[in-house]
């Protein structure tokens, strides 16, 4: 094996909550980030996989642990460590030429030699002519070719990729990876190693050589796969997509534990994060499962195919299906269970009274809400009380996610309603009315 | 053949654009044209500066004549003052941003500042600095000029000093995490990133500075605080002298002047570096138009300035190499230091030290120099101006938001309504009090209630300004959507229309309530040659005590109106702010 570029050694970090309790981002990460290599970092979002990027960036210091370039620590941005951003990252007011030019400026290099290599590194990831544009007269594949461009000129040992594909669009991500992994394989790049963080498991496939992926809460490196196909790979090549099944079924057991569903014998929290799903992705979802040709069982790769969802957005609906029982998840594989079955065929109200059940029988945040609605005699509570409670154990943005998907989930199964001006939980109407009458019946 | 290589494809056929450097070579004819415009402008300057810094001795009467010929002069005067006052406030935004941003201990205490600042009003700052001025520099009008242009700077500087704040403290983290990443310095960030990304925020609130201080200019040329009297030459005092003198001819000039001054420096100045400043607008889709001026256009396609430009650029980037990061984050140098949380405590005792400190001094001073009655009036005194802005606000809005909805449905009327609201912002109320005047002693009206109106008159404007911006920025589908259901009469407006505008209105309201507060010394007490005539309320307070150089009592009239314009701030502006920004946005 060659030489190692980037270790973590036992690195954790844990961030500040708003009520002041630390909550564990990442522990006791071990990784190692050899020469010649490519590496892709899969995950779901919250898993911790951004931070460890960021740490290798020095960008954020570690809490413990170490994080040794080349053998020796690093406290901050090393020159030999470069990064590539999703939404791109470029200067707008700064023209192309001058956007890739920023690194060597900051450098303090002489103008003609900066202008020299930018133009060079402009030149190799094809914006040649582009020179004098400003970022918002390109297209958005060409502003992240900016963004590569700039972070090559650095000449890096380590290009680290922050999901530097998903905010294009398919064809034009494709084609940018297809390009970077020529230039890996024809030597024109000055760069020993590549990090590559995503949620595309097919982009992983395609270009690492080692696929880790992170479980969450908090992350850390739960499985790996070494990739020892050649480049470049056949996104239809059999090989490739029993790989993509297998990283799924890697995922989807990931989901599974790290969810803590019923079906493994851990019940899952009142304050655990809530897979942030909607109603009609849900149902959607469910229908297409139900139908020709799936019939109630069917591979991920493919469903995801059919419903023109990204890998993260179906599997946070299989979690979700799983969550409320209507699914089943099996070595990458969805089936359908009974009950999913039947409510794939149910009427429009039928349809809400299981999906209320399924919520009180599954989801215990709902399960709580509705229980405090029920007992409180004015009927209503304020969202700041479950606000509270979800912050202990999840960050801020969670915290929030996880109460707006308990608000959708529970006011489509009329457990409970929401006022978003008063920011109140409150029984539904029809049940308050009901509650009097029976109360006045017993007077 | 892929999308991209089409989007390529179709973005090569642009090209030429680009580069212009590389097009255009040699000596060409607009050098010649620039060259007398260049060097015109030079020599009003010397001149001007010349004029500033001539011998003075307080007492000694300068000469002011209302004959028009010398109101080119005066415009010259007042525009050099405005300008190095407005100078001096984008340098004081810069720091203060700076400074705000990067230490959280000065944060602290730099953000209330501003806060309290920002709710003095001028003439306030005026009658206490105008002596210090003086005695800076002796036998010299420079002292004098100093307290006119900080007067103006205290007029401009707080809103830009908020916006450069907000601009530096929004940079989106992605950019900073690039800069981090390249290694930037302080000083590259500063100038490469947080600057450039203030700039259009920065820029926009300079022009409303601009017109802010129009409205002030007769306050701060004719200084007539604590027993002084000295007009200084410029459109300010020509227009004092003509309320003294009761001339309403000179009147009408000076409004002339300040016409000709706004759509010069408009033409001048904020047009080329709105056109030039559009790189710097960060939202990426280009649906805004550009602005255009004349006067850049020409200045890009001329040799000389080019090579100014680039000499600039080049200048900037050498001090990049000085002010550069000598380290990565290899060295030992970088490695955080464990974070103590002493200073920041010591910090924290010693601001609460200062503040009880001030409190005691305060009510000691109270005591011994001002009675607590007098307390209890200044208080009275403000709740009637309190009830006046609040009145005028909401007769304001009555008034404005359809002629604003109007407008702003209307895009063709929009662009050409600017240009014009911005002039009538910056038309002072001053101009006005010979109408007032005339009319309260003619048929004998009360000045309590009539001469309100005048407190609004510059700051209505605000409020017109934002609904025209809310209403052109509803979406074009919203509007169909309306027109589709058939809504009209009163639930079109409470169902679409009026929520639709309501967050521009309040930025509006806020910006326009406060101007008022500031407008209200000059507008409860108000003089034409000799007729005298004074409403009830804390400006006229104020405006009394200043005029007779009662130093304990303009403070605590000044002191009672930032309590008051804080407390307003905060009860009622924020909470509305924060309503509209959580619920009403599309």
């Amino acid at each position: 094996m060659n030489s190692p570029i980037i270790e973590l050694k036992s690195v954790g970090k844990s961030f500040r909550s708003a009520d002041g309790s630390a909550r564990s981002v990442l522990e006791n990460v071990d990784f190692t980030l050899n020469e010649g290599e490519i590496v892709a970092l899969l995950g779901k979002s919250g898993s911790g996989k951004s931070t460890m990027l960021r740490i290798m960036a020095g960008l954020i210091g570690a809490d413990s642990g170490q994080v040794l370039y080349r053998g020796l620590p690093i406290y901050g941005p090393a020159h030999g460590i470069s990064m590539v951003f999703q939404s791109f990252a470029l200067f707008p007011w700064l023209t192309v030429q001058k956007n890739v030019e920023l690194g060597l400026e900051a450098k303090g290099m002489s103008p003609d030699e900066r202008i020299q290599r930018a133009r060079s590194a402009i030149e190799l990831i094809g914006l040649s002519g582009f020179e004098g544009a400003l970022p918002r007269e390109l297209s958005g594949g060409m502003r992240q070719r900016v963004g590569i461009a700039r972070a090559l000129v650095m000449e890096p040992e380590v290009l680290l990729m922050d999901e530097a594909f998903s905010a294009l669009d398919v064809l034009t991500g494709e084609r940018l990876r297809e390009d970077i992994l020529e230039l890996w394989e024809g030597g024109l790049l000055p760069t020993k190693a590549m990090l590559v963080v995503s949620h595309n498991i097919e982009e992983a496939v395609m270009m690492a050589d080692r696929v880790l992926v992170f479980a969450s809460d908090p992350g850390r490196v739960r499985d790996e796969l070494q990739i020892k196909l050649p480049r470049p790979r056949e996104v239809e090549g059999a090989d490739v997509r029993s790989l993509i099944d297998k990283v799924y079924g890697l995922m989807t057991a990931g989901a599974l534990r790290s969810g803590r569903m019923a079906d493994k014998g851990v019940k899952m929290g009142i304050g655990d994060r809530l897979p942030e799903v909607g109603i009609s992705r849900m149902e959607g979802t469910l229908e297409i499962l139900a139908d020709e040709p799936f019939l109630g069982r069917a591979d991920l790769p493919k469903l995801a195919e059919k419903t023109e969802l990204s890998d993260h957005e179906l599997l946070d609906i299989a979690s979700a299906l799983t969550l409320l029982g209507f699914a089943l998840l099996e070595q990458g594989d969805i089936m359908l269970t009974p009950l999913g079955l039947k409510y794939a065929q149910a009427e429009n109200s039928e349809r809400k009274a299981i999906f209320g059940h399924q919520l009180i029988e599954n989801v215990p945040l709902i399960a709580y809400i509705r229980h405090g609605l029920v007992q409180d005699p004015s009927g209503d509570l304020h969202e700041d009380l479950f606000l509270k409670l979800l912050r202990f154990t999840l960050s801020e943005a969670d915290t929030l996610s996880a109460l707006r998907v308990a608000i959708e989930w529970g006011r489509y199964g009329e457990l409970f309603e929401y006022d978003f001006n008063t920011g109140t939980l409150n029984m539904p109407k029809d049940e308050e009315v009901a509650a009097e009458q029976r109360a006045r019946d017993i007077a | 053949m892929t999308l991209d290589t089409l989007t390529e494809s179709a973005m090569s056929e642009r090209k030429q654009f680009f580069p212009r450097q590389v097009v255009e070579t040699g000596w060409n004819k607009w050098d010649w044209a620039l060259l007398p415009m260049v060097l015109a402008v030079l020599v009003l300057l010397a001149y001007g500066g010349e004029e500033m810094s001539r011998p003075y001795q307080v007492g000694q009467a300068l000469d002011l004549s209302l004959n028009p010929e010398y109101l080119p002069y005066y415009l010259l005067r007042t525009t050099l003052r405005m300008f190095i006052a407005l100078g001096a406030s984008i340098a004081f935004s810069c720091v203060f941003a700076v400074l705000a941003t990067k230490y959280r201990a000065a944060e602290k205490f730099l953000i209330p500042m501003l806060d309290i600042l920002q709710s003095i009003p001028i003439l306030g700052f005026l009658s206490i600095t105008v002596t210090a001025f003086i005695a800076l520099f002796p036998g010299s009008l420079l002292g004098v000029e100093c307290a006119a242009i900080f007067a103006i700077f205290t007029s401009q500087a707080w809103n830009m000093a908020f916006s450069a704040y907000q601009g530096f403290r929004t940079v989106p983290t992605e950019l900073k995490e690039a800069a981090s990443v390249f290694n930037l310095s302080s000083w590259q960030r500063f100038w490469r990133l947080e600057l450039p990304f203030a700039t259009p925020g920065l820029l926009w609130n300079m022009m409303m500075s601009m017109s802010g201080g129009w409205f002030f200019v007769v306050a701060s040329e004719a200084i007539s605080v604590s027993n002084q009297n000295i007009k200084l030459p410029g459109i300010g005092s020509y227009i004092a002298l003509a309320i003294e003198q009761r001339n309403l001819h000179a009147i009408a000039w000076a409004i002339g002047a300040m016409l000709v001054g706004v759509i010069l420096y408009d033409q001048f100045f904020f047009r080329p570096l709105l056109a030039w400043a559009d790189k710097f607008r960060f939202e990426e889709s280009g649906s805004e138009t550009a602005q255009e001026s004349w006067l850049l256009n020409w200045l890009r396609k001329t040799e000389r300035t080019k090579g100014i430009a680039l000499a600039a650029s080049n200048t900037l980037e050498r001090s990049f190499v000085i002010f550069k990061h000598n380290y990565d984050g290899t060295s030992i140098r970088a490695r955080p230091l464990a974070r103590s949380t002493t200073p920041e405590r010591i910090w924290d005792a010693v601001l609460a030290a200062v503040v009880f400190y001030a409190l005691w001094t305060l009510v000691h001073f109270i005591h011994a120099e001002v009675s607590w009655s007098e307390v209890g009036l200044a208080f009275m005194m403000g709740f009637y101006t309190m009830v006046r802005v609040v009145v005028l606000i909401f007769l304001a809005a009555l008034v404005w938001i359809p002629v604003g909805v109007w407008i702003g449905m209307n895009p063709r009327i929009a662009g050409r309504a600017q240009a014009v609201i911005q002039f009538l912002a910056a038309f002072p109320a001053n101009l006005m009090f010979p109408v007032v005047v005339f009319l309260l002693v003619r048929y004998h009206l009360n000045p309590d209630i009539w001469l309100s109106p005048l407190m609004i008159l510059g700051t209505q404007w605000y409020i017109l300004f934002n609904v025209i911006a809310g209403a052109s920025t509803i979406p074009t589908e919203l509007r169909y959507a309306a027109q589709n259901f058939g809504l009209s009469g009163m639930l079109k407006w409470r169902r679409y229309l009026l929520p639709a505008i309501f967050p521009s209105f309040v930025t509006g309201a806020i910006t326009a309530s406060g101007g008022s507060w500031n407008a209200s010394i000059v507008a409860e007490y108000v003089t034409w040659g000799n007729t005298t005539l004074k409403a009830h309320g804390i400006g006229s307070y104020i405006a009394e005590m200043t005029a007779s150089g009662d130093f304990p009592r303009i403070a605590l009239g000044i002191g009672v109106m930032c309590i008051f314009v804080m407390g307003f701030n905060h009860f009622i502006w924020r909470s509305l702010y924060r309503m509209t920004e959580n619920r009403l946005h599309f």
